[in-house]
């Protein structure tokens, strides 16, 4: 009996810890993002004061932000960043579907080494990546002489100041591996038998693909762009380093700018609140299906 | 570094279904797609395998290779990793920052991952959505808020090398709650009810026949979270002050474009094989651990980058 009532509250105490540590550094700066984004400005310095008081909470900064996002500065800034994530997403399916179809079809020793080969970028850190290939864009990197020797081209290209095309390939690049992996692991759960019967059928492989092999990864299809357009619609780094021009600058960038370096932390934390409004509905359908696919895999 | 987890990939082993099939009922080899898929592999690929390789140039170049050498690692008297402070203490706060998280974030994981699985209830519920959250929310909005908690609230904690661990633990959490959840489940609550039958208390229960079962389990999430902190850019970057805060990934960020020699190259290189040595290890212990089970890709697919 006595056992029993200890263990009963052994579970809670266990998680306890974790649960604190969550509340503690997890949901109060939530919450502090709040407090500064709806604050005041001490006139003096020009520094934020947080309001803890939701009572008190002011709107100003949140509404002048939506305003410039909706009709100043900010529109073409947020419009930039719903492109070039788009198109980044665009070149991910393009690139990434048939690949992970073609490992998921695999048998063999060729599979697993395939499939190494394509878990390892994740490991890689995503810093070194993008370095790798603004060593290869260099004026006298590798891509310019090659395209030079082929006489594509009889001037270096100038790949690494204000190049939206650069932006966008190098979004698609450093996000492509956590794009197939997701998408993998649904192709690679698709009854093979559906596709033999098909086949047996005399459909042809164009409609089977449509008929079946695309609807039954749609799940993973979704799953695949929530992982990837997550963190793509909050990067400012890939941008700063392939780009650093100001004909680029996406949401990231300023939140980035205005958080650490300008004095207008109000700004910076009401752009992070329309950032994470825009992400709401993508966050809550990636969790969802995070857990359905723990549910399954148990 | 992003933080996505993936959901948890299964992944039949090479002995495969009936379904991969395609050579041998004669149908014509797929060359469009090994095509796609190789070039793929190679563009993602081989410019990292060049930047290793001019870590080792012996010129001051990283577009033109003059010759191997060390230089960049250990030999030049002042642009080498070990001889310039700077790369030096990046070095160093990055695998100090990593080896903290790891032994502050796997112990707290791995008991909120037992309390969870057992605990029923709404608080439980509430408790595990929680937990969830950090997985889904991009890396800036997590930087951003612990940036204006450590310097409006928690101002006892002055941005640098703590606030750092503490924001990197924020987020290893859910990595070791998911990785050992996942095994706790599998492993099914027979074994303990046994050792609660023959008369353990709960918590000996717990030390004598879980802890064990978890063990290779809580290492792989340990080795992640170690991975994932050492590759962690955008929360340590927001927490970072000055120069006594530089990690590894700051390093490269803010070299890339100040002073470019292949000594960023070797940096980069030497982050990488702690990496790849972390999760090596972690992949071999799962492996054992899995022999026999029928799954060698397991939640291995969890990250951050």
């Amino acid at each position: 009996m006595s056992s029993q009532r200890s263990s009963s509250r052994l579970w809670p105490a266990l998680a306890l810890p974790g649960t604190a540590w969550l509340l503690i550094f997890f949901v109060v700066p939530f919450y502090a993002i709040a407090a500064i984004a709806f604050g005041g400005t001490d006139p003096l310095f020009g520094s934020p004061i947080p309001v803890w008081n939701p009572l008190q909470w002011q709107f100003d900064d949140l509404s002048s932000v939506l305003q410039r996002a909706v009709t100043g500065d900010l529109r073409p800034v947020f419009l930039r960043t719903f492109a070039y994530v788009g198109l980044a997403l665009a070149m991910c399916i393009a690139i990434g579907y048939p690949v992970a179809y073609y490992v998921a079809r695999l048998a063999g020793r060729r599979r697993g080494l395939l499939l190494a080969l394509i878990l390892a970028p994740w490991w890689i850190n995503y810093l070194t990546r993008m370095l790798a290939w603004i060593n290869l864009l260099q004026p006298d990197g590798y891509v310019n002489r090659s395209l030079q020797w082929t006489r594509l081209i009889s001037e270096p290209v100038d790949w690494l100041s204000g190049n939206a095309y650069t932006v966008v390939i190098a979004l698609a690049y450093g996000y492509l591996p956590f794009f197939i992996v997701p998408l993998f692991a649904t192709l690679d759960r698709i009854d093979g038998r559906l596709l033999e019967a098909s086949r047996d059928l005399g459909i042809g492989g164009a409609r089977t693909f449509w008929h079946i092999t695309l609807p039954l990864s749609r799940q993973g299809l979704l799953t695949a762009s929530a992982i990837t357009v997550l963190p793509m619609f909050a990067d400012y780094y890939t941008n700063t380093l392939v780009s650093g021009s100001p004909t680029t600058t996406m949401v990231g960038n300023q939140i980035e700018f205005y958080l650490l370096q300008s004095q207008e932390k109000g700004v910076g934390a009401s752009l992070v609140l329309v950032l994470s409004l825009l992400l709401m509905a993508l966050m809550a359908y990636y969790l969802v299906s995070t857990q359905r696919a723990s549910r399954e895999a148990t | 570094m992003t933080t996505v987890v993936a959901p948890p990939v299964e992944v039949a082993t090479a002995t495969a279904s009936p379904s991969r099939s395609w050579r041998r009922r004669g149908r014509r080899r797929p060359w469009v797609l090994a095509t796609v898929t190789w070039l793929y592999v190679a563009w993602s690929l081989v410019p990292v395998l060049i930047a290793v390789q001019f870590s080792f140039n012996a010129g001051r170049s990283r577009t033109t290779w003059q010759g191997a050498s060390f230089r960049w690692y250990w030999g030049d008297d002042f642009g080498s990793v070990v001889s310039d402070p700077s790369l030096r203490l990046a070095l160093t706060n990055s695998l100090r920052l990593g080896l903290l998280t790891l032994l502050i974030a796997t112990p707290i994981g791995t008991a909120l991952a037992l309390g969870l699985t057992r605990w029923r209830g709404r608080a439980s519920r509430a408790s595990n959505s929680l937990m969830l959250l950090p997985l889904a929310t991009p890396e800036i909005v997590m930087g951003s808020a612990l940036f204006l908690v450590f310097t409006n609230l928690y101002t006892a904690v002055p941005l640098g090398r703590t606030a750092q661990l503490l924001g990197h633990v924020t987020f290893s959490i859910s990595y070791v709650v998911v990785i050992v959840r996942a095994r706790l489940l599998s492993i099914g609550s027979e074994y303990e009810t046994a050792a609660r039958d023959l008369g353990a208390s709960p918590v000996r229960a717990i030390r004598t026949v879980l802890i064990p079962l978890l063990a290779p389990s809580v290492f792989a999430a340990a080795m992640i979270v170690f991975a994932s902190s050492m590759d962690d850019f955008v929360v340590s970057s927001f927490l970072s002050t000055d120069a006594s805060s530089v990690t590894v990934p700051i390093k490269l960020y803010s070299g890339v474009r100040t002073s470019p020699t292949p000594a960023l190259n070797a940096l980069a290189t030497l982050l990488l094989m702690g990496s790849v040595m972390a999760l090596l290890l972690a992949w071999l212990v799962l492996r054992r651990l899995r022999r026999g089970s029928g799954n060698t890709l397991d939640d291995l697919g969890v990250t951050d980058v």
